[in-house]
């Protein structure tokens, strides 16, 4: 029988430090088994279970793209028992994932729509991995507009940098990337919190336009009202959650708001469904 | 449905010949106290124990289960792999489990037995087990199961009924499962129309026993946020110290840790009971903490057995009955009076 606490066995196949203070690491996994890989059918929004045999398991957003093909990759920030030991971990290395889980961006729902994404800190994970699956090709077409407000303490603290200066370049997405501060006079980008540049930079609402917000609650806090000055809905606002984890199935029971789970009725929630919950996150 | 009928001196030779066959739970003292566990070869089920201080739910949830080993050894092929832990689910038989643990585990089994996902553990122990149930004659003053959709003579959940006719038992044989059990124990004797008369009567009797009403019929149509935010829960709260006895000892709380241990190169994943009353249990790496304190921690208690439960599911609340925790807990908070002040509470607008 298939047993859903059973990890995927991979291998770490690269692993790239993500910001100057090393505290993020990029971790790119291939599959032992190329079934695994076939059963392993993600989307945008989802996230897995990293199991370190011997250390345990965490929940962590999957930061590829269901359109990159052969391998999938995570971005871990250094804090606790397992996170520390995945930073410690060198290539070759064979542990697990289990998943995907939970639910996704409601990509339906958001066929033909303009989009903003706003993002603060690490939590960019699943960020990333939107904007490349909307911007294959392939996709693109089924997305309005698309405006990405991205920030993080200083250039150096902001992960992918290669990839957000790539999409600078573009012009079918419209990039406005942020630093709290900045003493580099070289810096050719704003300069504000996340909240601010919302406000100044992300297109007014209309019925056609939605917003995800993945941030520190703090962040998260202050996008809100400037959402709103803006005029979107609270069923416009799209949010992740991370309440802490240990199943990812529905069964341990810790992740609950109220009667949802956020491991399985989440992570993603509209504003709209998450002031009907008791708000425990 | 059949009913059997099993004189006590032949009791104890039927379940050693199911013995062979079975492997036996129930009842048993250990030091001071009753708890559900394998019986010994020459160990009798104690038949007259109510209410034992734990649940019978570790018969299917064990408080610590192994889920997964591997090995850490890099020189071995499979280094790394876990591979799921080797468990004997050979047929089981829990004797003497009373009807509303029997009803708990049915509850439970929402839980684990999802159209999602099958926790393998869980359900594979499930199917193995066969629940020979005792109805409750005399129910304790703790009892409040007649309000909590189960009773002393409930039958959900159970693959055969006993009820103790002093002389001896009569079995109401409910399932399949429970058939084949009898049959095995070789019990066969019908019961006569004059011993049915009896149990019903037994059943009222013991039905009417139970005086304490809790009032549960208002608890679907109220608001989940009005009760979340109803002034009273500081003062539900206001001695808890927070021990997680009322969930350990609850034959539903079904929350439960994932940790590993390592013993040399050999690595276990296991997972224990867990509470919700800890505030571990919600913590996040970052340091925050979602019900950080107390009282939110002892509202998501009774808010999900009494409200989220009921509104997921729609099959009654998360509460049987048994009592254990109105017993266990050391500060006298009681799920009875709480579930009352929720069923009444009226919000102001
Ligand atoms: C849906 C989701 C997506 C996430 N995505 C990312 C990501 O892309 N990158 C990233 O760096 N972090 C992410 N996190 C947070 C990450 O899971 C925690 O930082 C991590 O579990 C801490 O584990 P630890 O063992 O190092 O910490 P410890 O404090 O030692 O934690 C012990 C255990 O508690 C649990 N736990 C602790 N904190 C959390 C938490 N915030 N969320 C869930 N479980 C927790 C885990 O089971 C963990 O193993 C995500 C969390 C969730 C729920
Ligand atoms: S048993 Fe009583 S004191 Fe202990 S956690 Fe439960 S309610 Fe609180
Ligand atoms: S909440 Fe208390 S009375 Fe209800 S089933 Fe659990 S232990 Fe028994
Ligand atoms: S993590 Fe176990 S129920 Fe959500």
């Amino acid at each position: 029988m298939n047993n859903p606490y059973m990890p995927y066995p991979v291998r770490i196949d690269d692993i790239e430090v993500a910001t100057e203070d090393r505290s993020l690491k990029t971790f790119t996994f291939t599959f032992l088994n190329p079934e695994d890989e076939a059963a392993f059918d993600h989307k945008a929004g989802q996230f897995a279970m990293l199991s370190i045999p011997g250390k345990g398991e965490i929940p962590i957003g999957i930061a590829s793209s269901p359109t990159e093909k052969g391998f999938v990759k995570f971005t871990v920030f250094r804090t606790g028992v397992v996170t520390t030991a995945l930073h410690n971990m060198a290539v070759g290395d064979i542990m697990g994932i289990r998943g995907p889980m939970g639910n996704w961006y409601p990509w339906e729902t958001l066929k033909g729509k303009n989009l903003v994404i706003i993002g603060g800190g690490f939590a960019f994970t699943t960020l990333r991995a939107s904007i490349v699956y909307m911007l294959d090709p392939a996709n693109r077409d089924n997305f309005g507009n698309i405006d990405v407000v991205y920030g993080a303490r200083s250039p150096g603290m902001l992960l992918y940098r290669e990839e957000l200066f790539e999409w600078e370049k573009r012009d079918d997405i419209n990039m406005h990337i942020t630093v709290d501060g900045c003493d580099d006079p070289s810096w050719a980008y704003n300069v504000g919190f996340v909240p601010t540049i919302v406000e100044q930079k992300a297109p007014k609402a209309d019925e056609d336009t939605f917003a995800i917000v993945c941030g520190p609650p703090i962040m998260i806090k202050f996008t809100q009202p400037a959402l709103q000055s803006l005029g979107y809905g609270d069923n416009q606002i799209i949010m992740s959650l991370e309440n802490r984890m240990k199943c990812g199935i529905g069964m341990c029971g810790r992740c609950n708001i109220g009667k949802e789970l956020v491991c399985k009725d989440g992570p993603v929630f509209t504003l709209e469904d998450l002031n009907k919950t008791p708000r425990e996150y | 449905m059949k009913v059997i009928k099993i004189d006590k001196n032949k009791w104890t030779k039927g379940l050693d010949t199911a013995r062979e066959s079975y492997q036996l739970f129930g009842p048993v003292k250990i030091k001071e106290n009753h708890c559900f566990a394998p019986l010994k070869r020459d160990q009798q089920p104690d038949m007259t124990v109510v209410d034992t201080v734990l649940s019978p739910k570790s018969t299917v949830f064990p408080q610590t289960e192994k889920l997964m080993t591997a090995t850490l050894d890099t020189s071995k092929p499979n280094h790394h792999l876990m591979e799921r832990a080797d468990t004997d689910y050979s047929p089981r038989a829990v004797i003497g489990i009373r009807p509303f643990d029997a009803r708990a585990i049915d509850l439970v089994k929402l839980n684990f037995d999802t159209k999602d996902h099958r926790d393998p553990y869980w359900c594979d122990a499930h199917d193995a087990t066969t629940f020979v149930g005792l109805a409750v004659n005399t129910p304790s003053q703790f009892d409040f199961s007649t309000s909590m959709d189960s009773g002393p003579f409930d039958e959900k959940g159970l693959d055969v009924l006993l009820v103790d006719m002093d002389t001896g038992y009569l079995a109401k044989i409910l399932t399949p499962k429970g058939e084949a059990f009898m049959a095995c124990a070789g019990f066969n004797r019908e019961a006569t129309a004059g011993d049915l008369q009896k149990m019903e009567e037994l059943k009222k009797a013991a039905e009417q026993a139970i005086t304490t009403q809790v009032e549960t019929d208002n608890l679907r149509e109220k608001s989940l946020l009005d009760l979340h935010q109803a002034p009273f829960w500081d003062d539900v709260a206001f001695s808890c110290i927070n021990c997680g006895t009322c969930t350990f000892v609850c034959p539903t709380c079904w929350c439960f840790d994932i940790q590993d241990e390592t013993k040399g190169n050999n690595t276990t994943r296991f997972r224990n009971w867990d509470s919700c009353m800890s505030p571990l249990f919600t913590l996040h790496g970052s340091g925050h903490n979602p019900r950080g304190e107390k009282t939110q921690r002892v509202r998501q208690r009774f808010m999900h057995k009494l409200k989220y439960f009921l509104d997921k599911y729609d099959q009654g609340t998360m509460c049987v009955g048994c009592g254990r925790c109105v017993k266990s807990c050391p500060v006298n908070i009681d799920i009875r009076e709480v579930c009352n002040v929720m069923n009444a509470y009226e919000p102001q607008k």
